[in-house]
């Protein structure tokens, strides 16, 4: 189904099913531990034989010979692959170092060889006894002295660098400015299931129980890096604990699993380490900015810049931390830059809304400086900077030239912008009035207390889906995708679209994901894959309520889908009667037009931030939280707002502690586990509030729907920090803010 | 360029040697320390024949005999060899608590517990409170306020949670509890405070929280 022109009524607008907050159709199973993850195959892999993966102990240089002779004759072992005997190996298009290294090290912990054995223990054991003899080469680690050498680089969807206006000008001659630079540090997805696969080979087809949340794309490069025919590879991700960008690709644990398979003869599962996630995967890469805001009298922005400095291995990839800040203020005369140095750190790459969450951690702080400066207050300083139009459409611009876009004036929309409105509805839900803007003024009892504010913006991606959905004699209806649930709910939304399209209660849906046998969807990435699955469903489900109709002879315009029936006028006929002959079975996807070149598609919030920071010791305690969301049609408020909350944890997490600290000299993350690794726990979230409002996007797609996930990490960290500031006075702008940073220019306790 | 001279073996050697085997394969080494780290127990250890030993235990109701190599995690007892694989692997490292179960009616961390220190013990996993068609009133919570998304550290909150309840019931007090000698109560700082081992990335806390409070407040 081609959509290309906007949406009108159609049976989702019955809303039935969808917008309603169910329960998870998963959650029985994820609750009481059933649900299989991709280790825990043994109702399909009876036998298998243990991996262990040994990670290099260099960042950079050459392995000079393995001594593997001791791990070999150790009890229990199969195999040992490395380098040496893996055989010919390429490398995935997404991987930007090889997955399994040698002689060459790119990085630290990069994987060098898996031992298999019969069990884990003695893998493990055996993986002890592998002596390296490394060349160490040495190598750049600090992105602040890679700074001065760093290279115009593209960022996702746009050039390295944009220009409207001109800028320079307009900055010098404001009467207000603000000049900053912010940072923020390299962090961890840290998902609780670690990178984890069993593969079994028969003959010379392959197929590997991944932890994985692209299923096409993960089948291409396990294809291309084994040097084996597509056609021979499946992948099954049935559940997959948790991902936030960490496995959109195919990482070490699906390639060496299925070499170490290979070379023991046996079907292989391993995990890898949680010690090696940390260095052996990818992670959110650190940012520098400066970000520069010229502002009239009357708050109106005149000029804005935004620059960011991120560094990745050769061949890498930059933050996109300037991306909002191309679309969110208005601002007549602006400019974007994007560097990128060359670290020998481990491989940069997506984590949670990619360059808008490092991004808004910056620009949204200035933001508030600037307010402050203007004597404004940060909520009216945003309304007043509103547009409805995109300021800089480096999209578009880019077309001209490669590296800086032109300076012509963008015409394009926003398909919708409720920003505004999330603002207001936020202010008098959250009690903003009652905030003091000279900071450091407001005590409870030992704590200073803070309100913050940010901005929520994230884009809207559409990308094509398919489904095949069949009719079952018994009147259920199966829905098959290689669409993934990473946590977010796809199971359930995609069986409520069901449901709804074909008239049957929830129940009578089978929800079957994340398997290359089925057709191909958008996968879970980038806050795309609520719609765009759905959409596919949908398209699908037309086309089942097609053959149906024809089967019992009604015109399919005319009927109407409801309570398991197809009623034409009067006449009923239950809808299980059409597979009478046998099960009906529709296969189709949902393709896109141009109507996201026509209008650009966003998703906005507000998020609203209470700390409280000890007067004396400056521990800082998050109080409450509240985030007003406007991101197109709410498929389940239920599940949509645990993605929201989700997102606020991981932002408090990014402002308060999550840091991975880099060992400048020997070039890897210190704190590779998740004792050192802080990320929120129980004790540091309160209760989060979320408030969706009201909002159908016809541009999206028949779904109406925009993506949520991501939306409600942006913004947070720097509500978090303003907050912060509001509390004590003191303005950090490096990441993560912790005591240490507060303590010394704290008020005196009094 | 930076060198590593400055980094002094001793200190290094030190780390290797209180960090264990288990960290072997992960630390920074070069390869000096690396031979440094394989000295001695784990060399033994490995090249020699697995030593095995039984255990018997019970488990969610059920009695089960097993001759495990000794190096054999509870949890991997559960999951590998029982195939109970609820209880969950996130960190091997007592981090996360994803592998919660409950033994002797004490929520403990399966993965910092070898099997054979279990000999006789009673031990619930996540299948003992319920099954998908009977869930126990917290997995039913749970489900009700979606206090959880991708469901991989759910069964160990879920086991946390219940024993938790039990514990403020007996009066444990915890880091929070302002008053040793007072009844502790399921406040919100002592609810977030007992529930702190066990992390949820997803970040499903408040609904967590919410599904903890339900139950403890229902005459069940």
């Amino acid at each position: 189904m081609k959509f290309d022109t906007p949406a009108t009524t159609n049976p989702i607008d019955q809303l039935k099913v969808i917008g309603k907050p169910l329960d998870r159709i998963d959650g029985r199973f994820k609750t009481t531990g059933t649900a299989r993850y991709s280790y825990e195959r043994h109702d399909v892999v009876p036998n298998p034989a243990y991996g262990h993966v040994l990670g290099a102990a260099i960042a950079k240089g050459r392995i000079k010979s393995f001594d593997l002779a001791a791990a070999k004759s150790a009890p229990g072992v199969l195999a040992i692959v490395t380098a040496d005997n893996a055989g010919a190996l390429d490398k995935g298009k997404n991987n930007t170092a090889k997955l399994l290294g040698g002689p060459e090290i790119e990085h630290y912990h990069q994987a060098i060889a898996v031992v298999v054995a019969e069990s884990f223990e003695q893998a493990r054991a055996a993986a002890q006894l592998i002596r390296v003899d490394y060349q160490d080469d040495g190598g750049s680690f600090d992105l602040r002295a890679g700074m001065a050498d760093a290279k115009p680089a593209k960022v996702l969807g746009g050039p390295a660098d944009s220009a409207v206006g001109d800028f320079a000008t307009a900055f010098a001659a404001a009467p207000v400015q603000l000049e900053q630079m912010y940072s923020t540090p390299d962090e961890s997805h840290a998902m609780m299931e670690p990178h984890a696969t069993t593969a079994v080979w028969d003959g010379d087809r392959l197929t590997l129980w991944t932890s994985n949340q692209m299923i096409a794309w993960g089948v291409g490069e396990v294809a291309k890096t084994l040097k084996m025919p597509k056609e021979n590879v499946r992948l099954v991700s049935e559940y997959i604990g948790g991902g936030f960008g960490s496995k959109l690709f195919v990482r070490t644990d699906a390639i060496l699993a299925a070499l170490g398979a290979r070379a023991a003869g046996r079907p292989v599962k391993l995990t890898l380490q949680r010690a090696l996630v940390f260095n052996n995967t990818t992670h959110r890469p650190a940012t520098v900015q400066r970000i520069r805001i010229g502002a009239d009298k009357d708050g109106k922005i005149t000029a804005i810049g935004h620059e960011s400095w991120s560094g990745d291995l050769p061949g890498g990839k930059p933050d996109g931390a300037v991306s909002q800040t191309r679309q969110l203020y208005a601002g007549a005369n602006r400019m974007t830059a994007t560097r990128l140095a060359v670290l020998d750190l481990p491989e940069g790459n997506a984590m949670r809304a990619p360059g808008e969450a490092s991004g808004m951690m910056a620009l949204e702080i200035a933001v508030d400086e600037i307010a402050e400066k203007l004597a404004m207050d940060p909520i009216e300083f945003r309304i007043l900077n509103d547009t409805q139009v995109v300021p800089d459409n480096a999209k578009e611009a880019s077309k001209e030239s490669q590296t800086v876009g032109s300076a012509s004036k963008s015409e394009l929309p926003f398909s919708q912008r409720q920003l505004v409105q999330c603002f207001q509805t936020g202010r008098d839900r959250f009690g903003w009035a009652k905030r003091n803007p000279k900071p450091g003024e407001v005590r409870d009892g030992r704590w200073l207390v803070g309100l913050g504010v940010a901005a929520a913006f994230r884009n809207n991606q559409l990308t094509k889906s398919a489904a095949r959905v069949r009719l079952e004699q018994d009147g259920r209806i199966v829905v098959e995708t290689d669409m993934t649930d990473i946590g977010t709910g796809s199971y359930t939304i995609i069986a409520q679209t069901a449901a709804e399209m074909m008239g049957v209660p929830i129940d009578k849906v089978v929800v079957l994901l994340g398997d290359s046998a089925f057709p191909v969807s958008a996968g879970s990435g980038g806050q795309w894959g609520g719609n765009n699955s759905t959409a596919g469903v949908y398209a699908a489900c037309i086309k089942l309520r097609e053959m149906i109709a024809q089967k019992l002879g009604v015109n399919s315009a005319e009927a109407a889908f409801t309570d398991g029936e197809v009623r034409t006028g009067a006449r009923g006929v239950a809808l299980a009667d059409a597979a009478r002959d046998g099960a009906l079975s529709a296969e189709d996807g949902i393709e896109y037009g141009d109507l996201d070149k026509k209008y650009q598609q966003s998703t906005f919030g507000a998020h609203f931030v209470e700390v409280g920071v000890d007067a004396a010791t400056a521990e800082i305690r998050v109080r409450r939280m509240l985030a007003v969301c406007a991101a197109g049609r709410i498929l389940n408020p239920k599940t949509a707002r645990s993605q929201v909350i989700g997102a606020m944890t991981m932002g408090v997490g990014a402002a308060l502690m999550e840091e991975l600290v880099v060992d400048k000299r020997r070039g890897f993350f210190v704190n590779h586990d998740l004792a050192g690794y802080e990320v929120p726990v129980h004790g540091d979230i309160p209760h989060q509030e979320v408030v969706f409002l009201d909002e159908t996007d016809p541009m999206s797609s028949p779904m109406k729907a925009k993506g949520i996930a991501e939306l409600g990490i942006c913004g947070v960290a720097a509500a978090v920090a303003n907050a912060v500031y509001n509390a004590t006075g003191v303005r950090v702008r490096d990441y993560p803010v912790t005591l240490d940073k507060l303590i010394d220019k704290l008020p005196a306790v009094g | 360029m930076p060198t590593f001279g400055d980094l002094k073996l001793s200190r290094r050697d030190m780390l290797m040697g209180t960090a264990a085997t288990l960290a072997l394969g992960n630390a920074p080494n070069t390869a000096s320390a690396q031979d440094a780290g394989v000295s001695g127990g784990a060399v033994a250890l490995a090249a020699g024949t697995p030593s095995l030993a039984k255990v018997s235990f019970t488990v969610n109701g059920a009695a089960h005999d097993l001759n495990l190599d000794t190096r054999t995690t509870l949890l991997d007892a559960l999951r590998e060899h029982l195939h109970l694989t609820g209880s969950k692997k996130g960190c091997d490292q007592g981090q996360c608590g994803a592998c919660t179960v409950i033994v002797e009616g004490r929520r403990i961390a399966s993965c910092l517990s070898l099997a054979v220190m279990h000999q006789g013990d009673a031990i619930t996993t996540i299948e003992g409170l319920g099954t998908p068609d009977n869930m126990h009133p917290m997995q039913a919570a749970f489900v009700k306020h979606d206090g959880y998304q991708c469901g991989y550290c759910t069964p160990g909150q879920i086991c946390s949670a219940v024993a938790m309840l039990d514990e403020i019931k007996a009066g444990m007090p915890s880091h929070v509890t302002a008053d040793l000698e007072a009844t502790p109560q399921l406040t919100n700082a002592e609810l977030r405070e007992r529930m702190s081992g066990n992390i949820c990335r997803c970040g499903a806390y408040s609904n967590i929280a919410e599904a903890i409070t339900e139950v403890a407040g229902s005459p069940a």
